[in-house]
């Protein structure tokens, strides 16, 4: 398990912020930046499936670009196997991609359309390995079988194949190097319901098989419950929560992943009736101009005085459980604050026993 | 939600046909169906099993050609929405049946601004004059919950969020009383939060007005929490339709027991491993002749590739698609859990 101190991280964030720059005006000058990820720090251990969870916008797309430095990042570091990759020159990052790769969202745009399947995952053994024309042919059959796809099709183009089929050759070409870290950016969203389920057992198959360590982003909470050994959501460029799968969903701490938990479609009409819901007023405020204090004040039920003047800590309030809300405060930290965070903790347990039963 | 009460909208044995450069494809097979006054009716299906297409083949919002609606009766108001001349009908389109569209950007038109695009309807259907109209288009936006109404009349489209837009969206939709609302998938491109707020608007909307409303969505949870009756699409045809709870409890098409078994749930029991359902959806390059689910069906016997199922009612209200009998009628309580 992820608490056990012994297993070390195989890719290791920290404070690590991606800040888009807007340009306007006659001149086109620097005006201001969109905050996409504002400071977030995580650890992902090896063989482990990180979910990564959050509303459009919530900068979790940005965070697994940026862990792949495909992005030049703002600030922070990046470690990935012992390596600081967070200012490594383009010729290092190079030589460092075979270890990390990434799934894409949408297989249609991913995935050359003038290219086959055969030559599609090829292309990464061809630019980093010195295979024989024989051998990288032998390994592309041997990928296909892997992903589950029909040898004979090597030789087609993507458009001959249906959204779950393109997935797979998405990621046969992830797998083709051997890497040990995958970034699945939203890997499913793009297919039907029947055809998620099969290429999220695929993952984790490949997972066992190969023991690949993935950081797997998506707005589907119920898919991430599924795949993920450990949960971070994610609001406005930061986490608010970060914790292990079943802790998340059976108790979450920090008002919004109650909110977003509460939110999502129960698909059992008796249970979808009973739940009480906690609906969240207004929308998520700009990145380029997010609010005073904490990010999530202005739609927070439980907002306090605090939370519009001191942006909260991201800390462990439990082993292996963090987030960044005021109202965990120990007395150590906020003396006067005490009693309220108290109250208001007891309080939403008692939202938490309602949202559950 | 009357059990006895006259439907609203009967559609009978519809059927749409598209011509493609590689032959015809049989998007509409002989889909019957009929909603009540105030009834929710979710429609519920993959990408291609043809619910959006009978949708808009019963209101005439395909392009034809290539689409073409072969064959059919689409009873409304007591005329056949498929034999009335395209005039009557744009009557009825936007009047006595709105219709909300998938993705609020693009089907509201960046140019204008919201105001003039919910009086649109006020003025073209109603008659009412432009004063009249702006007091009833900032009662509307009123009632769908966007604040500051009268002043956000002067807006654009691109200065609402994701969430407003889908809000006026339904506010143009609801502007002329319709008596039946049809929603394609309309929270489908917003996030859990924002659908959440929508969800609970619509139930409050028809609680209010009392109007019929069709729901089109590919999410199961959606559907069991606001519908009254559901109706499985698979291949173009119906292949299953019950009382929501009938249907998550009880379900009796392996497709519908398939499709219930493989989305995973945040409340409840995880599963250790997802069950799935093999192979992809049929295209139909003809009429089918056989079961549409029988490639991917685990029932399957020789009978299912001779002869297409016709829906044989089982039950209040439930009926289905296919020749297996389940013995076990309470098998479905497993899945629903």
């Amino acid at each position: 398990m992820p608490l056990d101190s012994s297993r070390k991280p195989l890719v290791s964030v920290k404070n690590l912020k991606m800040h888009f720059p807007i340009f306007g005006g006659l001149l086109r000058r620097r005006v201001g930046e969109v905050k996409a990820v504002d400071g977030v720090s995580f650890d992902i251990y090896e063989g482990e499936t990180l979910g990564m969870v959050g509303e459009s916008g919530c900068g979790k797309s940005t965070v697994g670009r940026s862990v792949l430095r495909l992005y030049e990042i703002t600030d922070g570091t990046v470690e990935i196997n012992g390596t600081d990759i967070s200012h490594a020159s383009a010729e290092d990052l190079r030589k460092k991609r075979p270890l990390m790769q990434m799934i894409f969202q949408d297989p249609q745009a991913s995935l050359n359309p003038r290219m086959t399947v055969g030559e599609i995952i090829a292309e990464p053994l061809r630019e980093h390995e010195n295979l024989s024309g024989r051998d990288r042919e032998t390994r592309v059959l041997e990928l296909m079988d892997q992903v589950g796809l029909n040898r004979d099709f090597a030789n087609r183009y993507p458009h001959e194949f249906s959204g779950g089929q393109r997935q797979r050759i998405g990621i046969a070409r992830a797998l083709a190097l051997n890497p040990k870290f995958i970034v699945c950016d939203e890997p499913i969203a793009a297919l039907d319901v029947s055809i998620q389920a099969q290429v999220v057992n695929l993952l984790e198959e490949l997972q066992d098989s190969l023991g690949l360590t993935y950081l797997f982003i998506s707005h589907d909470l119920s898919m991430v419950r599924h795949i993920a050994d450990r949960v971070a959501v994610m609001y406005l460029g930061t986490i608010v929560e970060l914790a292990p799968r079943e802790q998340i969903y059976g108790d979450p701490k920090h008002p919004y992943t109650q909110a977003l938990l509460s939110a999502v479609p129960d698909p059992d009409p008796a249970l979808a009736r009973g739940i009480e819901r906690i609906i969240l007023e207004g929308d998520v405020p700009s990145p380029s101009n997010p609010p005073k204090g904490c990010n999530f004040c202005t739609r927070c039920p439980q907002v306090m005085d605090i939370c519009k003047e001191i942006p909260p800590e991201f800390k462990e309030v439990e082993p292996g459980r963090f987030t960044a809300c005021h109202l965990y405060n120990t007395p150590a930290d906020h003396a006067g604050h005490n009693e309220t965070a108290q109250t208001a903790a007891d309080e939403d347990k008692s939202i938490q026993l309602g949202g559950n039963t | 939600m009357a059990d006895g009460a006259l439907p609203v909208l009967d559609v009978k044995d519809l059927k749409t046909v598209f011509q493609t450069r590689k032959g015809e494809v049989h998007a509409v097979n002989s889909v019957s169906f009929d909603v009540r006054p105030g009834e929710l009716l979710g429609v519920v299906g993959e990408s291609g099993s043809g619910k959006s297409v009978t949708m808009m083949s019963l209101i005439g919002l395909l392009p034809m050609p290539p689409a073409e609606v072969r064959d059919g009766e689409v009873l409304f108001d007591g005329k056949d929405l498929l034999k009335i001349d395209p005039n009557a009908l744009r009557d009825v389109r936007g009047g006595d049946i709105g219709f909300i569209f998938q993705d609020p950007m693009t089907s509201l038109n960046p140019v204008f601004n919201v105001g003039f695009q919910i009086m649109e309807p006020l003025r073209k259907h109603m008659g009412m004059t432009k004063e009249k109209a702006r007091n009833r288009a900032v009662e509307l936006l009123e009632l769908v919950g966007i604040p500051d109404a009268a002043r956000r009349l002067k807006d654009y489209p691109h200065q609402f969020s994701g969430g407003m837009r889908q809000r006026v969206m339904i506010a143009i939709a609801l502007a002329c009383d319709p008596k039946v609302l049809i929603a394609d998938e309309p929270t489908t491109a917003l996030d859990v939060t924002i659908q959440a707020q929508i969800l609970e608007l619509v139930k409050d909307l028809r609680e209010k007005l009392g109007m019929a409303i069709i729901w089109i969505t590919h999410d199961l949870g959606v559907i069991a929490g606001i519908a009254d009756r559901v109706m499985v699409m698979y291949g173009g045809q119906v292949v299953e339709q019950a009382p929501v709870k009938e249907l998550f409890t009880n379900p009796q098409h392996p497709y519908t027991r398939a499709l219930l078994k493989t989305i995973p749930n945040v409340h409840g029991e995880r599963e250790a491993k997802l069950n799935v359902i093999e192979g992809q959806p049929p295209i139909l390059g003809a009429p089918p002749a056989a079961c549409p689910f029988r490639d991917r069906c685990e029932y399957r016997f020789e009978r299912c590739d001779r002869e297409n199922p016709y829906r044989r009612p089982i039950g209040h209200q439930h009926d289905v698609a296919c020749f297996y009998e389940f013995e076990d009628k309470s098998a479905g309580d497993a899945n629903a859990a």
